[in-house]
């Protein structure tokens, strides 16, 4: 029993904690007060949910004590500005509940990534405050020590409290440059994960699968906007080849070489679908040109043979929409595998009097392997040199190595 | 909420300009302040007096140090501000965009701490 409750409770926590976390830091405008007063509401809970058993709406339990516990904090401080916020709270607290909590947790999503908040901390943030990952989760997974993180989500909520930043959705005017900073954010988290093949990372393994789950949210919330469901496409697609993205050994294999079947067919069965109800708005994106960039990949896979002219067109809308030096890398070698290796070294000298690509290595990456196609092999090997210098995988430097020495004396 | 919408520019830009160039800046500032007044959302506004005349002090150990000139020497100045009474940052930095200073300079808003 006592177990049972336990675990109840836990479950309680992980399933509701970001809706009532968006509910409380809305009416409050306090993220951190929010959060503090919502985790003495799940001590509260595994304390006496064992001995009194688990309450018919625990949710509601839980918002009850949290905004006792808010009310409370703001009463021992009296000169606390938010008067008007307790006074609304202890105003609502003798009403009724209400049967359904709203759910907040979008406009929670945008206050996270309010263009005033630091770009670098977004994502963390929403990490931390929608989804409840400690400090030093994020932290790893970011690459950052846990203290110079925990010091940037303090700085970030503060920041929401005392500028004012609202929680809400923004008007439908501002929404789709609002929107942009908000998938950014979950797609910077997804990358993070990415990077991690192996999943050697605990922390950052879970960062891909975190951030799907807040795409899938989004798709949820705003079922409509096609960006929303292309990001969604784009990160189970990539999810989805995973498991064949490396060898039992830890060796890299690249895309053409994967076998189809480790791939987990019911997420490419659900990107597939999201691709689709995107397409339906007739709005095209970033993120639904390169969700249908993976997708034209992995059915070239599954047929054994690649679109290839569907996918210059398509990474030719990418320039066009994000101007990255990175669409145009990949533009590049889709138009060698179209037009043969010389056509696609011009496309990629046209990138390399960017700056950013020089320390780039999928741009050196891409030269050697289209040096080495039209038997330049001493500029190859050169190249080459510079992509592995660069890498830091070991996997993936060791691939890198390998087709280095395949070019020969 | 309140926010200080704090102004600041290159004061040299003001000299460099013709008279009619002046003027239309006096006006483009003018229907601005007037623009927040009949949104009702405007607590006051002024325009400061060149850098040139400011006077920094500060006391030491019970003695105070006056200086002639402005407490940073960077390019840009402050040169006015608007205080605002809006709903959130979001409205306030509505506002901010609208203000002709962002375009020549800088606006930096910062909320007013309720005592």
């Amino acid at each position: 029993m006592c177990e049972e409750t336990h675990a109840a409770a836990e479950a309680v926590a992980r399933r509701s904690r970001g809706k009532l976390v968006a509910y409380l830091a809305a009416r409050w405008g306090d993220v951190a007060a929010a959060e503090d007063a919502l985790s003495d509401a799940f001590a509260m809970a595994l304390d006496r949910w064992p001995r009194e058993g688990c309450p018919d709406n625990p949710e509601a339990w839980l918002l009850t004590v949290a905004r006792r516990k808010l009310i409370d904090a703001a009463r021992r401080q009296r000169e606390d500005p938010n008067t008007d916020a307790l006074e609304m709270l202890a105003g609502t607290e003798c009403n009724e509940l209400p049967d359904e909590i709203p759910d907040r947790r979008l406009a929670l999503l945008f206050a996270c990534a309010h263009p005033a908040i630091d770009e670098a901390v977004r994502a963390p943030l929403m990490l931390q405050v929608v989804l409840g990952l400690e400090a030093a989760q994020v932290a790893s997974a970011f690459l950052i020590s846990p203290a110079a993180m925990a010091q940037r989500l303090v700085r970030a909520k503060v920041k929401i409290r005392d500028a004012g930043i609202p929680f809400r959705v923004p008007e439908r005017s501002e929404l789709p440059e609002r929107l942009d900073v908000v998938l950014g954010a979950i797609y910077a988290c997804f990358s993070e994960g990415w990077t991690d093949a192996c999943a050697t990372d605990v922390a950052r393994r879970e960062l891909a699968s975190e951030a799907i789950y807040l795409g899938r949210l989004l798709a949820e919330l705003m079922p409509d906007d096609p960006e929303v469901c292309g990001l969604q496409a784009l990160m189970l697609y990539a999810e989805a080849r995973r498991p064949a993205r490396r060898s039992a050994e830890g060796r890299f294999i690249p895309l053409r070489m994967q076998d189809a079947r480790l791939w987990d067919a019911a997420m490419i069965a659900e990107a597939e679908a999201a691709l689709r109800r995107a397409s339906v708005a007739r709005h095209i994106g970033r993120y639904q040109l390169e969700a249908a960039i993976q997708s034209a990949h992995i059915e070239g896979v599954r047929t054994g043979r690649v679109a290839w002219d569907a996918v210059v067109h398509l990474y030719d809308g990418l320039v066009q929409v994000t101007e990255s030096p990175v669409a145009q890398i990949n533009r590049a070698v889709a138009i060698a595998e179209r037009d043969g290796a010389a056509k696609g070294m011009e496309a990629l000298e046209a990138v390399s009097a960017d700056a950013r690509v020089s320390a780039y290595q999928p741009y050196w990456a891409a030269r050697a392997y289209l040096l080495a196609q039209m038997g330049a092999r001493e500029e190859a090997r050169r190249a080459y040199e510079v992509a592995i210098g660069l890498e830091r995988d070991p996997a993936l430097r060791e691939y890198l190595l390998e087709r280095c020495a395949e070019l020969g004396e | 909420m309140q926010y200080l919408l704090a102004l600041f520019m290159d004061e040299s830009g003001w000299e460099k300009m013709t008279p009619e160039q002046q003027q239309q800046g006096v006006a483009a500032y003018g229907a601005y302040t007037e623009a927040l007044k009949s949104a009702g959302v405007l607590v006051g506004s002024n325009r400061l007096r060149p850098s040139a005349s400011a006077t920094t002090i500060r006391t030491t150990n019970g003695k105070t140090q006056v200086l002639d000139g402005p407490f940073a020497e960077s390019k840009e100045q402050l040169a006015g501000y608007y205080l605002i009474n809006v709903a959130d940052l979001d409205a306030a930095m509505q506002w901010a965009g609208r203000c002709p200073a962002a375009q020549h300079g800088i606006v930096e808003v910062r909320a007013i701490w309720a005592m």
